[in-house]
């Protein structure tokens, strides 16, 4: 059985899977069931200073698919609406009942030092709290107020904001980072310098999730009105992905513990995260989709995978995909694959050759076998795209096949068809 | 008629009842969107399936039901009766892999039914009036779907209908628990909505009408006629009191009222292997006979209806018996004797048993009335046509069950129908 103990920034629990602050964090009643049901710790929902804000009546939108798979989840909700005292007492209470899990904190405020020092201080005198995170990422409503988003994407703030944390506590501080910026190493470098014992990513992409084509205004509608949003769920996870790796990758944050956030529903997608660098993951549309239930399949799914490949531990398996991570400008040019049809498998839905006649590179052949047709790759027309084997129904029916051609790696700017590179020859 | 607990509530309720929107939402996703797919193919309309079906996953219930019935104007009773299990559901690629179709004709119910809840607008429009007039014989599949393709063309259709009601056997020959709610009545008012199309009842041919007097008036003339006639048994007792063609007793059930329902013997025998003997036996035992016994004289893989028509027989507590031929009918019941297959030739073998019957349905095949087809060129029992449907005589074309198009479907009556209509369009206009 793999080790699935987990630290980060000091922080310790039984396993890698936190929920996020969010609605599901927001009252003892919620995460001890989230602890009941095996979560290995929380970040607790965004605390601010008294007196708490008021929430409007319907808060959510979804982006369903076909099926009503709900792939994304739009949010206007604000932080916690209960009063400091309430929270704070809720806090020492779970802790004492649960200690072996992770207990960290969320807070906001103003961009000014005594209101995040202070409410720093009011919480750590709790002794309840293992860790804080700064929320400086929520992208509606609370920017409004020059808090969240409004701070997270000005660099400066965010240096600034984490030290007066920093200064203010002996907690180690996780600050959470907005996507809705050009650059998410800018932000990550600026919390590296305030003192930030980690990041955590992504907060919610700024959004509408659709229109209410009767109401004629954005979903979730107040009244007649919509207003943007946070998105989150599945359909988020690749722009998570990246920033995770960015920050990785680049040499300035390497080495700044990571906790994963975004679209994570399952192990799998817990072990992409953990092999771009993070360090644990963050949940909360999967728990908002399926309830809390759905950690014991991520732990177990999680644990043996990693029988599976050999990973003992956490530290064996976080960051194994980032140096594959490359540039383009680093890809090999003369790397070929080829699809492969297996007829075998193949249950004649002819889609793999229509995507390929009429979007790409008319490389799949239609031949009439048997009572069923025939589809072949023309290898000299296939450039390995891969979409064929995306849109094909049938697990491994369509595979890539890379070409055996003796050719050494060559990258881009080492390529002779790289004009750059010859105007630099000359 | 005996009662028991486990007759239905309505005998004339939905066997199968219509998805509900949840299903069809789920079923309409499992739809892969195949290229020049095989569903369609299948088809004899050619309804382009895989549209349709994305239409129900998208909400857009309307269109999707207007792919159907451009093709298909029939399409809501194709959804009920066609045996999809042998057509576009056969030919579903999500057999290969799970052995288990798409509900294609479930789904065409769902839209279909839509439509014609929304009570909107007709869908089609008619083309500018041709000034052409064309006859329709008989207000079936064949002759309604051919009225209308030719009304949207711009033509006027007069259709002879000898029967009371228009729909031919979508009325009166199809079991009620697959045309529930009156739906041959409903889609026959729908079509006609499309105008340009006037029917007159009573009207037969034969009768008031003649095929020389037709090809006088009108500018082109469409059969579609079907078979009126039944094979016989030939056997000692089949002009007893309680022996009755199944067509019949069909056609019975079906303009019965549900406060009158027809009375059903309590052993019921009914004797043939395709789709009528099964719709006449399952609607017995839906009626409250105690025993239903479907009697066929070769084995289950040379009946006529469907393996899933068999297998919805015997769940609704109907007996098959099989290589089984009647050979006397008495006051008691029917004697039957073994028969057995020899080198593929049926043989009697001699040994003979009897089952008790108080009625018994002949469901032995149909015949084309001939009379009044005078001058036409029959083959096989059936009217000759060419590959546009034209018959021996100019300007006479035909359709549906009276013609060797294919299959006897309703489904393959109704694409007959259509490209009569196309046929008589071109020869019209050209």
């Amino acid at each position: 059985m793999a080790d699935l103990r987990s630290t980060i920034a000091g922080i310790r629990s039984p396993n890698p899977f936190w929920l996020a602050s969010a609605p599901p964090t927001d009252k003892l009643t919620n995460v001890v069931r989230a602890f009941q049901a095996g979560w290995g710790g929380v970040v607790w929902k965004t605390l601010g200073e008294d007196p708490p804000v008021v929430n409007v009546s319907s808060r959510y939108g979804a982006h369903l698919d076909n099926e009503r798979k709900l792939i994304g989840l739009n949010n206007i909700e604000l932080i916690s609406d209960r009063p400091l005292e309430v929270n704070l007492q809720e806090i020492i209470q779970v802790k004492r009942d649960w200690p072996d899990r992770a207990m960290v904190v969320s807070l906001m405020a103003r961009i000014e030092e005594e209101a995040w020092a202070g409410l720093a201080r009011r919480i750590a005198a709790t002794g309840a709290v293992d860790g804080l995170e700064l929320n400086l990422g929520c992208p509606h409503g609370m920017c409004e107020r020059g808090m969240g988003s409004a701070i997270g994407q000005v660099p400066d703030m965010v240096e600034q904001v984490t030290r007066w944390v920093k200064n203010a506590t002996n907690l180690p501080v996780i600050v959470k980072l907005t996507p809705n910026i050009t650059n998410i190493l800018w932000s990550a470098e600026a919390a590296k310098r305030g003192g930030a014992d980690a990041v955590s990513l992504i907060n919610t992409v700024n959004s509408i999730v659709a229109v209410d084509l009767d109401a004629m205004a954005p979903t979730p509608v107040v009244d007649g009105k919509g207003s943007h949003g946070g998105y989150c769920g599945p359909a988020v996870k690749p722009i998570a992905l990246n920033m995770v790796a960015e920050i990785a990758r680049n040499p300035d944050t390497a080495g700044l513990p990571v906790s994963g956030i975004g679209g994570v529903t399952n192990w799998r997608d817990a072990a992409e995260f953990l092999a771009l660098g993070a360090t644990n993951v963050q949940v909360c549309t999967a728990a908002m989709t399926f309830g809390f239930k759905i950690v014991e399949d991520m732990i177990n799914g999680l644990s043996n995978w990693m029988d599976d490949k050999g990973y003992a531990n956490l530290d064996q398996l976080s960051g194994r995909a980032v140096r594959n991570v490359v540039n383009w400008n680093d890809l090999n040019m003369n790397f070929s694959t080829k699809a492969v049809i297996d007829p075998a498998l193949c249950i004649d839905c002819g889609r793999c050759h229509i995507v390929c006649e009429d979007t790409s590179h008319q490389a799949i052949r239609i031949d009439q076998g048997d009572n069923r047709r025939i589809f072949t790759v023309v290898n000299e027309e296939c450039v390995g795209c891969n979409l064929c084997s995306h849109v094909c129904p049938v697990p491994d029916c369509i595979t890539m096949q890379p070409e055996e051609n003796g050719l050494p790696y060559m990258t881009w700017p080492e390529d002779p068809r790289n004009p750059m590179r010859a105007a630099a020859a000359e | 008629m005996t009662l028991n607990a486990d007759i239905p509530a309505s005998p004339y309720a939905d066997l199968t009842p219509p998805l509900t929107a949840v299903q069809a939402l789920a079923e309409s996703n499992r739809c892969l969107f195949c290229y020049d797919a095989a569903c369609v193919r299948a088809c004899p309309t050619g309804i382009d399936i895989p549209s349709f079906i994305r239409s129900i996953a998208t909400g857009n219930l309307k269109g999707a039901a207007t792919t159907i019935l451009s093709e298909n104007i029939m399409g809501g009773t194709c959804a009920r009766v066609c045996p999809t299990e042998t057509l576009c559901e056969q030919a579903c690629v999500r057999n290969t892999a799970e052995e288990r179709p798409v509900a294609i004709g479930r789904l065409q119910r769902h839209a279909t039914d839509a439509l014609f809840a929304r009570k909107g607008p007709h869908p089609f429009a008619r083309a500018a009036s041709t000034g052409k007039r064309v006859a329709v014989v008989g207000a079936g599949p064949a002759g309604l779907s051919c009225a209308h393709r030719l009304a949207t063309l711009g033509h006027e259709v007069m259709v002879y209908e000898a029967k009371p009601k228009s729909g031919g056997l979508n009325e009166y020959g199809l079991a009620p628990y697959k045309m529930a709610d009156d739906f041959a009545q409903r889609e026959v008012a729908f079509i006609l909505e499309v105008g340009g199309i006037t029917v007159e009842h009573g009207r037969r041919l034969g009768g008031d009408l003649s095929l020389e007097a037709l090809r006088a008036e009108f500018d082109a003339v469409f059969l579609g006629v079907g078979l009126g006639g039944n094979n016989r048994l030939n056997i000692p007792g089949e002009e007893r009191d309680g022996v009755e063609n199944a067509t019949a007793f069909i056609e019975r059930v079906r303009q019965a009222t549900p406060d009158a329902p027809v009375a059903v013997g309590r052993s019921v025998v009914v004797i043939g292997g395709g789709n009528t003997a099964v719709d006449a036996a399952i609607q017995a035992k839906r009626l409250g006979a105690e025993d239903v016994t479907l009697v066929y004289r070769r084995g289950r893989g040379q009946m006529g209806a469907t393996a899933w028509e068999q297998e919805l027989a015997q769940t609704n507590g109907v007996v098959l018996k099989t290589f089984a031929a009647p050979v006397a009918i008495d006051a008691t019941g029917i004697t039957l004797e073994r028969t057995q297959l020899e080198d593929g030739k049926l043989v009697m073998t001699g040994e003979r048993y009897s089952l008790p019957a108080d009625m018994v349905l002949k469901a032995v095949g149909q015949t084309l009335a001939r009379e009044a087809l005078d001058g036409l060129a029959l083959s096989g029992g059936k009217i000759v046509v060419d590959d546009d449907l034209r018959t021996s005589l100019d300007g006479v074309y035909a359709g549906g069950d009276c013609v060797a198009s294919g299959e006897d479907l309703t489904v393959q009556s109704v694409q007959d129908g259509k490209r009569a209509a196309l046929a008589i369009h071109r020869h019209l206009t050209a």
